[in-house]
């Protein structure tokens, strides 16, 4: 690589600085990313052993079940089921945020369980069931969480709110009575910046009155 | 007084509502709505109605920048700088634009320009690709070739103001970064440079000298204040779409109408050819008011691709480099009487915005409190780290942490609750009302004296007020249009960036005709409609709903001229209400709102409305932007328990009282103080921007270690909106996010100290922290 490392450049005599030090190990980090593509392209234009599926690391046809229905779409191994959703399949109500499991925007059930869609690979999904925000309204009749959220306004500027309504639901459906600290617990990995929490918890309270699981 | 052909008199609603409303007489421009009666009196406005884009949210259809996806679109990525400060001395791209995808490669940095060849922070950028996909453009980006000369960096404010510190400018040179643009900060142009400190920019009235010597008691202290970032959920975005016959940009923005005078003035593009468009914003808090490194980065990008380009940021640039708000250490002293009378203030601060200005404590020393002597001189400190911008209440957020958490202190030294104090040193009656009603909902008189537990458990009360000047943007426009077949639609390019301005401009449309809100469309958010106020400095519902009710109520009185002859009366005598119009003394005659439109002569009538200054003029104006003659008030109260085992505070519960003017919206209100005392306490307990002094690198660039408050952390928040009429407007209303924050940090510090009798001055008030001062462990810093 054209790339030159800092200790390279060091002035004579100068000592190997703890900085130094780490912005080489940082590019040698780097270096070792573009080695480890390379590597997957050995394998598989090596003969595989008999038996042996190896995908990647170009697209690969998959099936996802979404929102009820069978969705054959091309990926990339290393696709996040947020990104598939996202992308391919133009379900773009899940959200990405920090695309690494620490924000819950991007929630989604998986056979009824909640999951941060970014933290999967759209290949490791399997046969399991999809459930997207969009899949939460039956036609035009809200589900029973989507519409207390609008009642008691459990949301600013909306972009955390697919990923709330897809935990409060999830509540619902396993614990159709909860209290506030149920609630609290259910959305305690989200982040809303708007800080809409309080009527969120408001909104999972009301619409359990009338919720029948 | 001369009178004014263009302006008739009118009397208005006037004072706080739970007091007894007066009336006041202002002079009204001939061509703007009557007065608009106290909210008791309306149907729509002052009601709690649900979000007007309340289904695409929680159905996942609102489109956000992020999710838009042009035909042909590529994919910006940005390479940035993996060292605090550089020469670059060169730049190879040649393996880059050759990688398969790539369409464009620039350069930011230019190893042959001297002013352009200097990076100074981790994260500037310096070069970027679009490509086919957003992996091979990132794959690019591992394949330039940088070649660095390393200069010596600061990544300390302390350590920047020595006298030996390595320059983050060699010189006075060029500043860079998005300069707060907020009008309550000090403007520092033409302010000396010293080493890496720019300013003092300075401020006074009286004699402080003086003021001092006349003082009984004195207090001084030094607080401190975090780097806070503003972490939006979603990051910044931006889809630039270069065409020979225009440029048109998608972006998450709060001021479509600012982004195009920027893309104008940058891309030398005459404003017209510029169109600027963004539904949903998934945030904003000062960050994204202006076009931004990516947003240049991603129309150049499409100038040289011929092709729409997206760049969204990933997290970890959205840390380093979006803006934040910049941390301050300020020095306060505080003379006064024995009977409470201020006598002298003064202040110092320094504060850094990384790279840029802007890092100032406000004017809440200054003009929160009724004093004849005052002085402050306010620094910039230059290090190696991005930019800061604008951040909910700049200045006063960290301003008030510190004079807030002081007069406190004054009060005690006094031996005069903290209230009582108040009422007698600040002159604004607003504040005085919200003390008042929010010391009787929190339970004031059973506050304690500070570290009366005698478990390690310990419960405290506190309270701080905050100041925040009433903005008003004059270059802020609205169409109503109203069609035959009685479709209503407002039209602006102001945003929403989730305060609900959607939902207030149908509520306030909507009144005019006595229709129901849900029957208005609101098109908002492209420049192709008129210039809407940028959504900043809580102006946004000040400026663009007097607008649109002038333009409503013309579009209503051409409405009502065309029904009058099929109810043989002249349109004076009508009225609209009901979804009807209908003759005022007799309302069974009349017709169908529809039928009424149907009479219109052509299919559609359109009124533009502009925002005419306050009836009773501003206070202060620069530009398009002014300030009104009365500030915002807000009140908070908080209750606290401190465990003095672990160190950790709880925050149990908040008291917010405020007031917004003619409060628009309750339930809209109640959800943005809330969210204002959340980013409240998360600035006060969990948030701070670290920086390794040996890298000079952001070591929590992220959602996980960056703490910000969480459902588990919140407290029971009660929000008091007052209805306090003024007579300024056609609306008469005004704004509230900045206030909601600016008030709850030393609510909570003063909080603590009551609870454990030990002062806190520096944030965030950490575990750690606690212990600190409590004894427990050594002290840190």
């Amino acid at each position: 690589m054209a790339r030159k490392t800092e200790s390279e450049d060091r002035p004579p005599g100068e000592g190997f600085s703890r900085r130094s030090f780490l912005q080489g190990s940082a590019l040698a980090t780097a270096g070792a990313t573009v080695m480890g593509v390379a590597a997957v392209l050995i394998d598989q234009s090596a003969a595989a052993p008999s038996g042996l599926l190896i995908e990647g690391p170009g697209y690969v046809s998959i099936k996802l079940q979404v929102n009820g229905a069978t969705r054959t779409l091309q990926v990339e191994p290393r696709m996040t089921l947020a990104e598939a959703l996202r992308g391919p399949l133009s379900l773009t109500g899940t959200k990405i945020a920090c695309d690494r499991g620490a924000c819950s925007a991007c929630t989604v059930w998986l056979d009824g369980m909640t999951v941060s869609s970014c933290m999967l690979l759209a290949i490791d999904v399997g046969t399991r069931s999809v459930t997207t925000i969009e899949g939460m309204a039956k036609g035009p009749q809200l589900h029973p969480v989507q519409a207390a959220f609008i009642e008691h306004d459990a949301m600013q500027c909306g972009f955390c709110t697919p990923g709330m309504v897809m935990s409060c639901a999830a509540l619902l459906q396993h614990t159709p009575r909860p209290t506030a600290t149920d609630v609290q617990a259910a959305i305690s990995g989200h982040i809303c910046r708007c800080g809409t929490y309080p009527h969120v918890i408001a909104a999972t309270l009301a619409a359990a009155k009338t919720y029948k699981a | 007084m001369a009178i004014d052909v263009t302006t008739r008199t009118e009397s208005f609603p006037f004072g706080i509502g739970r007091t007894g409303l007066g009336e006041i007489e202002r002079q009204v421009p001939l061509n703007e709505p009557p007065p608009l009666p106290p909210n008791a009196d309306l149907s729509v406005i002052g009601k709690s109605i649900p979000r007007h884009n309340g289904r695409e949210k929680v159905t996942g259809a609102m489109s956000y920048t992020i999710d838009v996806n042009l035909p042909g679109m590529l994919f910006g990525k940005i390479l940035r700088s993996s060292v605090p400060h550089a020469r670059l001395r060169g730049i190879d791209t040649a393996a880059a634009a050759r990688y398969p995808g790539v369409v464009a490669i620039m350069l930011i940095a230019r190893p042959d320009d001297p002013a352009a060849a200097v990076v100074r922070y981790i994260g500037a950028p310096i070069a970027a690709v679009a490509a086919t996909s957003a992996a091979a453009a990132d794959e690019a980006l591992a394949l330039i070739g940088l070649d660095y000369q390393p200069l010596p960096f600061v990544a300390d404010m302390d350590t920047a103001r020595g006298q030996t510190a390595p320059l983050v400018y060699g010189g006075a040179a060029q500043v860079g970064g998005n300069a707060a643009e907020e009008s309550e900060i000090p403007l520092l142009a033409g302010l000396p440079v010293k080493g890496n400190v720019r300013g003092p920019a300075t401020d006074g009235r009286g004699n402080v000298t003086q003021g001092f010597a006349q003082a009984d008691v004195v207090v001084e202290a030094e607080f401190r204040t975090q780097v806070q970032t503003h972490c939006c959920m979603e990051s910044h975005a931006v889809v630039a779409d270069w065409r020979s016959d225009g440029l048109t940009v998608h972006m998450s923005t709060q001021s479509t109408t600012g982004v195009r005078h920027e893309l104008a003035q940058t891309f030398g593009l005459p404003l017209h050819r510029v169109r600027v468009i963004v539904d949903g914003v998934g945030g904003g808090f000062g960050s994204k008011s202006s076009l931004g490194n990516h947003g240049r980065i991603a129309v150049s990008l499409s100038r040289q691709a011929q092709a729409p380009v997206r760049i969204v940021l990933d997290r970890q640039e959205e840390q380093m480099d979006s803006g934040n708000r910049p941390g301050t250490w300020q020095h306060l002293r505080v003379g006064s009487r024995h009977d409470g009378t201020l006598t002298a203030i003064s202040l110092e601060s320094y504060g850094t915005a990384g790279i840029t200005v802007g890092a100032g404590v406000g004017n809440v020393a200054q003009g929160l409190y009724d004093c004849p002597n005052f002085t402050g001189a306010q620094h910039d400190v230059f290090i190696n780290a991005g930019p800061g911008c604008a951040m909910r209440g700049p200045g006063n957020t960290p301003g008030a942490w510190g004079l807030e958490q002081l007069i406190d202190e004054l009060a005690e030294r006094l031996s005069i609750d903290p209230l009582a104090l108040r009422d007698r040193i600040d002159l604004s009656p607003t504040r005085r009302e919200e003390r008042r009603i929010g010391a009787a909902r929190i339970g004031w008189p059973s506050r304690r004296a500070p570290g009366t537990d005698r478990g390690p458990l310990k419960r405290g009360m506190g309270m701080a007020q905050s100041l925040w000047g009433a903005n008003v943007q004059t270059n802020a426009a609205c169409e109503v249009r109203l069609m035959r077949d009685g479709w209503i639609e407002v039209r602006s390019s102001v945003q929403d960036i989730g305060t609900g301005i959607t939902t207030v401009l149908a509520q306030v449309v909507a009144e005019v005709f006595g229709l129901r809100p849900e029957a208005i469309a609101v098109r908002i958010g492209d420049t192709e409609f008129p210039a809407g106020p940028p959504s900043n400095g809580s102006r946004t519902t000040a400026s663009i709903t007097p607008p649109a009710r002038t333009a409503a109520w013309r579009v209503l009185q051409t409405l009502l001229l065309a029904a009058a002859p099929a109810l043989n009366v002249s349109a004076a005598q009508l009225i609209a209400r009901d979804g009807r119009i209908a003759v005022r003394d007799n309302p069974s005659r009349g017709m169908k709102f529809e039928e009424a439109a149907a009479l219109l002569r052509t299919d559609q009538i359109s009124e533009i409305a502009s925002r005419s200054d306050d009836y009773a003029g501003f206070r202060q104006r620069k530009g398009d932007a002014a300030v009104a003659l009365e500030d915002l008030g807000g009140v908070q109260f908080a209750e606290v328990t401190v465990d003095t085992e672990t160190g950790i505070i709880r925050i149990e519960r908040v008291v917010a009282v405020h007031d917004c003017g003619r409060p628009m919206n309750p339930l809209q209100i109640e959800s943005q103080v809330q969210g204002g005392v959340l980013m409240g306490i998360s600035y006060a307990l969990f948030e701070n921007r670290i920086l390794d002094q040996n890298t000079g690198r952001m070591v929590n660039p992220n959602l996980e270690q960056y703490k910000v408050v969480g459902p588990r952390e919140t407290p029971t928040i009660e929000v008091i909106a007052l209805e306090n009429y003024q007579g300024q407007s056609a609306t008469d209303a005004y704004g509230i996010a900045e206030p909601a924050n600016i008030g709850t940090a030393p609510a909570i510090g003063n909080a603590v100290y009551n609870a454990i009798g030990v002062r806190l001055r520096n944030l965030p008030m950490t575990p750690a922290a606690v212990l600190a001062a409590l004894g427990k462990i050594p002290s840190r810093s």
